[in-house]
């Protein structure tokens, strides 16, 4: 359980004062892959930063395990980090130490002899699946190899948080995908509470059960991942989630639409698909019961959470009375259709 | 050469060992400390203090900014003091070591700095003392670095205490310029270069050699990768 209490950073740089964060407020429960998005800037960086107390804020408070984390300092303050792993955008491996030697160093810290620290990080790296790389140095590793030698040295002191700075950013669309399963293993494995900070969408899509999106150092929209990212309210949002919601539709239908034909035309519907109706074969009934065609002009459907969200946009061919009543049929499904508009029907479908 | 001016070359060339063996590491032991203060000291580092960094930087300097010839000179009183003569190799070491610790101080500070900030946040991440941050990610991260700073302090002693002969230090600079100068006596002074030579060769080679093994961020090719 992490509690953050209206938590504030303000910076003294020379054209005075920034406001990195204007009081953030949240809970993350236990075993919760909770995701940070934002844009460069935002404060996601400090946000972070400020749970283990690298970077101390102006005011606020934050609460790790029942534990205020805000209120030590010196050895206390080592002592409560312990239980705060965090892993890194550039990884921060030693480069003078190997795979196994960097997994051992948290133990080593914490006053173990580097042979009983050595024997306890073994096991981890066979954990992130490094059980054959004990002996490599960083600079022999693949960034994913580095990544997950970050993890496991995270894990070594046996956390009930891992704070994730921007963990995939430097890594390849495939490898952030396997460190990402790996970290939603891990989550379930060990009922370690995840919390991570990125300015990737797909990522927070991936493994986050709630997110917050942060800009211009406050949460302008914080819940479950599927509501936040089919439904949102704030501009900042919409614009991450633009692939998924408002992708933009193909140049040759915008020049259509806005080309309408005199005589009415057909009209583009754009069907959203979410919720439990999502799995039903809606399009097909359609067709079957109304008797009219519908022609796709761009279909995609994705999967957040494990939840189908799709988005259809056709071109609906048939008397004026079937469409009105087609429409009526898919809203009564509880799914969202609005007509963008008109377009001529080619000599095709005419026919 | 005569068997008597081998011997006179020999007798040097160890005098001149003892010296720079003695004073590099007398300097190192020092030096390397000031270096991890200075870097630990500065603005926004583990243990910011600023006083003692200016401080400290301020003697660094004007250590440094001292030629040598007059820092010989200018301590003979401290070196009588410490060890009772200012004359011979034991003498010259005082001045030698006093002249090589700012030296050490500023390369190990620049070899210092060189570790990722990112190595040193993860450390403190993970609960690190400033100390531990010092002896576990510090130190061993700009080993590289430090040996090969540590590997022109012993080049430069090898040529300051050539200089330190001629305050009646003992070693080769002192063979050279009584012998080879002051005797006309060419062949021994060519002899006292092309030994010194070959020594800074033989040290530096071997610096390089030690910094590139403790260097792991270059890929080497492994026998069984």
């Amino acid at each position: 359980m992490i509690e953050i209490r209206d938590l504030t950073k303000t910076f003294h740089a020379e054209g005075g004062p920034v406001h990195v964060l204007k009081g953030v407020s949240l809970a993350i429960p236990k075993g919760e892959v909770f995701g940070v998005i934002g844009r460069s800037g935002a404060g996601k960086s400090t946000l972070v930063r400020c749970i283990n107390l690298l970077e101390r804020p102006t005011s606020g408070q934050v609460v790790v395990e029942g534990r205020e984390i805000t209120a030590l300092g010196g050895r206390a303050l080592r002592e409560a980090r312990h239980a705060i792993g965090m892993i890194f955008q550039h990884f921060n491996l030693l480069s003078s130490r190997t795979a196994l030697d960097n997994v051992a160093l948290p133990l080593e810290l914490a006053g173990r002899s580097r042979a009983d620290a050595r024997a306890a990080a073994a096991p981890l790296l066979e954990l992130v699946g490094l059980a054959g790389k004990h002996g490599r140095y960083p600079a022999e590793l693949s960034g994913g190899e580095k990544q997950r030698v970050g993890i496991a040295r995270a894990l070594a002191s046996e956390p009930s948080v891992l704070l994730c700075d921007e963990a995939t950013s430097a890594l390849d669309p495939e490898t952030t995908q396997a460190i990402l399963a790996l970290l939603r293993d891990i989550n379930r494995k060990l009922g370690l509470t995840i919390v991570l900070i990125t300015h990737e969408m797909p990522v927070i899509k991936e493994i986050c059960d709630r997110v917050a999106v942060l800009e211009h150092g406050e949460i302008v929209e914080l819940g479950p991942v599927f509501d936040v990212f089919t439904a949102p309210t704030a501009e900042v949002t919409r614009r991450f989630v633009r692939d998924l919601v408002d992708r933009a539709l193909p140049a040759n239908l915008v020049a259509r639409l806005a080309a309408p034909p005199p005589d009415g035309g057909n009209p583009v519907l754009r069907i959203v698909f979410r919720g439990p109706s999502a799995n039903t074969p809606v399009v097909s009934e359609v067709v079957r019961r109304f008797g009219i065609l519908l022609n796709i002009l761009q279909a995609q459907v994705d999967y957040i959470q494990g939840e189908p969200y799709g988005n259809v946009i056709v071109e609906a061919i048939g008397r004026a009375e079937d469409v009105a009543a087609s429409l009526d049929f898919i809203r009564s499904k509880d799914l969202k259709v609005e007509v963008l508009g008109h377009v001529a029907g080619d000599a095709r479908t005419a026919a | 050469m005569s068997p008597a001016m081998l011997g006179l070359l020999l007798d040097a060339f160890l005098e001149t060992l003892l010296m720079v063996a003695v004073s590099s590491t007398l300097a190192a032991l020092v030096g390397v400390p000031l270096g991890v203060v200075l870097v630990a000291t500065s603005p926004g580092h583990i243990r910011e203090h600023p006083v003692l960094n200016r401080v400290l930087g301020a003697v660094v300097n004007a250590g440094r900014s001292t030629p040598f010839i007059i820092l010989l000179v200018a301590i003979i009183p401290f070196t009588r003091l410490l060890v009772g003569t200012s004359i011979g190799t034991a003498a010259a070491i005082v001045p030698l070591t006093i002249a090589a610790i700012p030296f050490v101080a500023r390369l190990a500070e620049a070899a210092l700095r060189e570790v990722d900030p990112g190595l040193i946040e993860a450390a403190q991440a993970m609960g690190a003392s400033p100390v531990q941050i010092v002896t576990k990610v510090l130190v061993p991260e700009a080993l590289p670095g430090l040996v090969a700073a540590l590997t022109i302090t012993v080049v430069n002693l090898i040529s300051y205490s050539a200089m330190a002969g001629a305050v009646g230090g003992g070693g080769l600079g002192d063979l050279g310029i009584r012998y080879g100068y002051q005797r006309f006596l060419p062949e021994v002074m060519l002899a006292v270069v092309v030994v010194l030579i070959v020594l800074v060769q033989g040290v530096q080679s071997l610096g390089d050699r030690v910094a590139q093994r403790l260097n792991k961020r270059l890929v080497r090719s492994r026998p069984n990768a």
